[in-house]
């Protein structure tokens, strides 16, 4: 299993877009750190950026790969492998490619000018982040046989994560009004890796009285450990979830 | 050594295996024929554990193939058309299968073909530059690498020169009196006629009947395997 | 003759002050308690006290005297009593360091209490660990003024306010510095005062804190880090210039909260990181003009309860919200500069073209609906207000600034 993660990485390490974007955090982290005198500030422009951007590019990175891979898979699975090792060294060698290149791109800019606990949630979040997207990704390209319906099917998914569900989580708030719906909101916070992740970095920043304000309910959750080592284990499921039934999927797929 | 007890798979409507049996034995050389579409890779990929029937089992010495993958070991696939990652060059490629498939003091490497196609001349090139024919070269090596019990191959010559496809029946005569089961696919009859001990005919996902090169002949009375093939076909 | 007369007279009105006498108190001395020079001094004299430890009780101060301290002599009240009790007109109290006063939750102990007196003057003491600093019940025309008070407070409960006056009249409180109590500044019945460059830091709760105290002026004070800013209620003719409040940040924090506050005005104050920048609620003709809100979450919160105030002339910097309200508003914006306005200026008048709506729709969506709170930041939030920006529509129609600043206000 070892060695064909090996070749993943390897293989990834020498892609020009996994560079690219390790290059575009670089730029993205060092420029808001510089721009704002503020490094709580810069931390909060990182954290928007990071939650659009990481999920995206991830999943659809990740979604290609996978597709550009199937020879590459065709030829393990005729080889004496267990599917499973092969899937899960695909989705290894994917993941710690390109936490690596998250922790290179903003992690860098993190240690030099902000070495806060909120930096390291958001590091840390940023880095779960990555992993969760491409388990989606892999779950999204293993259902579809068609490379531009898997990548269509993966830019929704982000869309869904990133807007979609939080539309959905407003309709539901005006529909619910008259009902008390604030600790529903934490249970369905945890339904959205990207919310729950913007919510656990907010609750380490000084904006974070603001959310307080509303609702102590997010910072008497959020804002503890037990509240944050839960959100962790969330986000650990939302990496499980879809690797596991993307895991199910390919031992029985066809190639 | 290989066994399939009534496999049937289904793609969507399509029927690519209607109830196929079959018994594959040590020492055999099979030529699984059949016109475009009617199962043979399909078969061969459920040999392999590429495909996995819907109904059905296959057997690798005596033990069902689902959810093992290390029988695997003792087959040597060469696929139709070979799929390889682009960016990888011969050389690569090369390494990288002997580093994942190679176990010390297993198995010793077979590089006869590996020579003979000349392939350590072209080892820094990749794999995307190939042209089909080196492609094939390069997958046919690759599936006697490991000096496999059993040697799948899948339309073995289709896209080889003369030269090469020689050299190739040449190592398959070779390993068949290793006492290896060869298992060939093709639809270029001629080629099969000096190798083959026996033939799995196929139509439509069924398989017509699995007979012994001499027992085609007598019920033919055709001594070229490509005129009894085709006496079988135009009684159907 | 007539001169002679006069200057007898005089001399005679003046004459306690020419023979006043001075009382020294010291250590191992034949004087060597306070409330012994108290005792057998008259009104007017003067007791000094040299520098040492005076662990004397209670010291009852019942004449008009001058008591000064040298090098701050320490007054101990050993963590059971009172420790200066003012209980005459005209006493002036100066220089000493009180320490330890007693600690009760019956009954409100303080450092130095003034028992409805007028005339007192306390000035240049420093109070440590004192459960009330300087409690004033009744007092008029009293002078507290560059005093340093800082309390050990660690809970609501089990603490008092630094400077805690009720029903008092013309007080000047000035200059003092108060850390550690539970309220710096607590006013309750207390009018025509005026308070002037305090500064009210770390409290337990209010860094000020007023009720139906009317006609006061609070002028250059600093109200910073306190743990939930300053609150004021039911008064009116309340006047507050440049003071400043800033990093009260915490759940339910304010820079300052108003209820029922009326007639009055706010003007030439900083607001700096605070939770909430001002919070109105049952405001009612309250000028707020030439502030600037720099930082704070909510710069502005108006309830739907307040009427007739008018917000003009402020600068608005950098906070994340500018005004939230949860209802249609009676209040009115002008000529205040945002800087989030991304209006024009094509006459070049220096006031934008356009109508600036300072109330964001995510802001209005979280007034109504708290638990919405929970999409800030998100890319939806972001999103809903850039197309209200746009096409306006859901916002307050009436909360808008039509005369909205193109560049910071030179206040």
């Amino acid at each position: 299993m070892k060695k064909i993660i090996k070749y993943v990485i390897v293989d990834i390490l020498r892609n020009k877009i996994v560079i690219a974007y390790t290059l575009l955090l670089l730029a993205i982290s060092f420029g808001l750190f510089n721009l704002d005198d503020n490094t709580s500030k810069g931390l909060l422009s990182l954290m928007n950026i990071v939650l659009i951007i990481v999920p995206l590019i991830c999943i659809i990175f990740s979604t290609i790969y996978v597709y550009n891979s199937s020879e590459f898979i065709e030829l393990l699975v005729s080889q004496p492998l267990q599917r499973k090792h092969i899937w899960m060294s695909l989705f290894g060698g994917i993941a710690i490619a390109l936490s690596l290149a998250f922790f290179i791109g903003v992690g860098i800019a993190v240690f030099i000018y902000s070495f806060t606990p909120a930096a390291l949630i958001l590091l840390g979040v940023g880095l779960l982040l990555t992993i969760i997207f491409v388990a989606i990704a892999l779950l999204a390209a293993v259902y579809t046989r068609d490379k531009a319906k898997g990548i269509g099917i993966s830019v929704l998914l982000w869309l869904y994560f990133s807007l979609i569900f939080d539309g959905l989580v407003l309709f539901i708030l005006f529909q619910f009004q008259d009902y008390p719906l604030e600790k529903l909101m934490v249970v369905i916070s945890s339904l959205n890796p990207v919310d729950l992740s913007r919510i656990l970095i907010l609750l380490q920043l000084d904006v974070s009285a603001l959310m307080g304000y509303t609702g102590a309910i997010f910072k008497d959750f959020f804002g503890t450990q037990t509240g944050i080592i839960i959100s962790f284990v969330v986000l650990l499921l939302w990496i499980w979830a879809p690797l596991w039934a993307s895991l199910r999927r390919f031992n029985r797929k066809d190639l | 050594m290989i066994i399939a007890n009534n496999v049937t798979k289904k793609f969507g409507k399509l029927t690519a295996l209607n109830n196929v049996s079959a018994t594959c034995g040590k020492g055999q050389c099979i030529a699984l024929i059949g016109p475009n579409g009617s199962g043979k890779t399909t078969l061969v990929k459920c040999m392999l554990g590429m495909v996995i029937p819907d109904n059905g089992f296959i057997t690798f010495n005596e033990k069902n193939i689902l959810h093992d993958w290390l029988y695997r070991e003792h087959i040597g696939y060469m696929p139709q058309i070979g799929r390889y990652p682009e960016n990888m060059t011969i050389g690569q490629l090369l390494n990288m299968m002997k580093d994942i498939r190679f176990k010390s003091g297993g198995q010793s490497l077979d590089e006869d073909l590996v020579k003979a196609f000349k392939l350590p001349d072209l080892m820094q090139k990749r794999m995307r530059t190939l042209s089909g024919g080196t492609t094939q070269k390069v997958s046919a090596s690759l599936a006697f690498l490991f000096n496999p019990d059993v040697l799948i191959l899948d339309e073995p010559t289709a896209g080889l020169d003369p030269v090469a496809s020689e050299i190739l029946k040449e190592k398959i005569i070779a390993e068949k009196q290793k006492g290896k089961l060869v298992l060939i696919t093709s639809h270029i009859l001629s080629e099969l006629d000096d190798l083959v001990t026996h033939v799995i005919y196929m139509q439509d996902g069924n398989l017509l009947f699995h007979k012994s090169i001499d027992r085609l002949r007598e019920d033919t009375g055709e001594q070229k395997l490509s005129k009894a093939i085709a006496s079988v076909m135009q009684k159907n | 003759m007539k001169k002679f007369i006069v200057i007898i007279i005089s001399f005679l009105l003046l004459s306690p002050k020419v023979f006043a006498r001075i009382y020294t108190v010291q250590k191992n001395s034949a004087l060597s308690s306070i409330q012994q020079a108290i005792n057998i001094a008259t009104n007017g004299d003067t007791i000094m006290v040299m520098p040492g430890v005076y662990a004397e009780k209670n010291i009852q101060v019942n004449k008009s005297l001058v008591l000064i301290g040298k090098s701050f002599p320490v007054l101990d009240g050993q963590h059971s009593y009172e420790i200066i009790s003012i209980k005459a007109d005209n006493v002036i109290l100066e220089g000493f360091k009180l320490i330890h006063s007693g600690i009760s939750s019956l009954i409100d102990i303080a450092g130095i209490k003034i028992y409805a007196r007028k005339n007192v003057v306390i000035k240049n003491n420093i109070l440590d660990d004192t459960f009330f600093g300087i409690y004033l019940q009744k007092a008029v025309n009293c002078l507290i003024e560059n005093n340093k008070l800082k309390g050990v407070a660690t809970t609501d409960q089990q603490s008092g306010n630094g400077i805690h006056c009720w029903q008092c009249d013309s007080l000047r409180i000035i200059g003092n510095t108060i850390a550690g109590h539970r309220d710096g500044i607590y006013f309750e019945f207390v009018t025509n005062s005026a308070i002037w460059r305090n500064v009210s830091h770390a409290n337990m709760r209010y860094g000020l804190h007023f009720m139906f105290s009317h006609e006061n002026t609070y002028i250059g004070n600093i109200f910073k880090n306190n743990n939930a800013g300053v609150s004021v209620m039911f008064s009116h003719g309340v006047k507050m210039f440049n003071n400043i409040f800033e990093d009260n940040w915490g759940d339910g924090c304010y820079g300052i909260f108003l209820k029922e506050i009326t007639d009055s005005y706010i003007s030439g104050n900083k607001f700096l990181r605070n939770t909430t920048g001002i919070f109105m609620e049952g405001a009612t003709r309250v000028l707020v003009e030439k502030n600037e809100f720099s930082k704070n979450g909510w710069a502005v919160k108006i309830d739907a309860s307040c009427l007739d105030d008018t917000i003009r002339i402020n600068n608005f910097l950098g906070n994340s919200f500018d005004v939230a309200t949860n209802g249609t508003l009676v209040s009115s914006f002008s000529y205040n500069y945002w800087d989030k306005y991304e209006g024009y200026d094509l006459n070049k008048n220096n006031i934008g073209d356009v109508p600036y709506h300072p109330v964001s729709l995510f802001s209005m969506i979280v007034a109504e609906n708290p638990s919405a709170m929970i999409l800030f930041r998100s890319i939806m939030a972001t999103m809903l207000d850039k197309i209200e920006k746009i096409l306006p529509g859901i916002t307050p129609e009436n909360l808008v600034d039509n005369f909205p600043y193109m560049k910071p206000i030179h206040l």
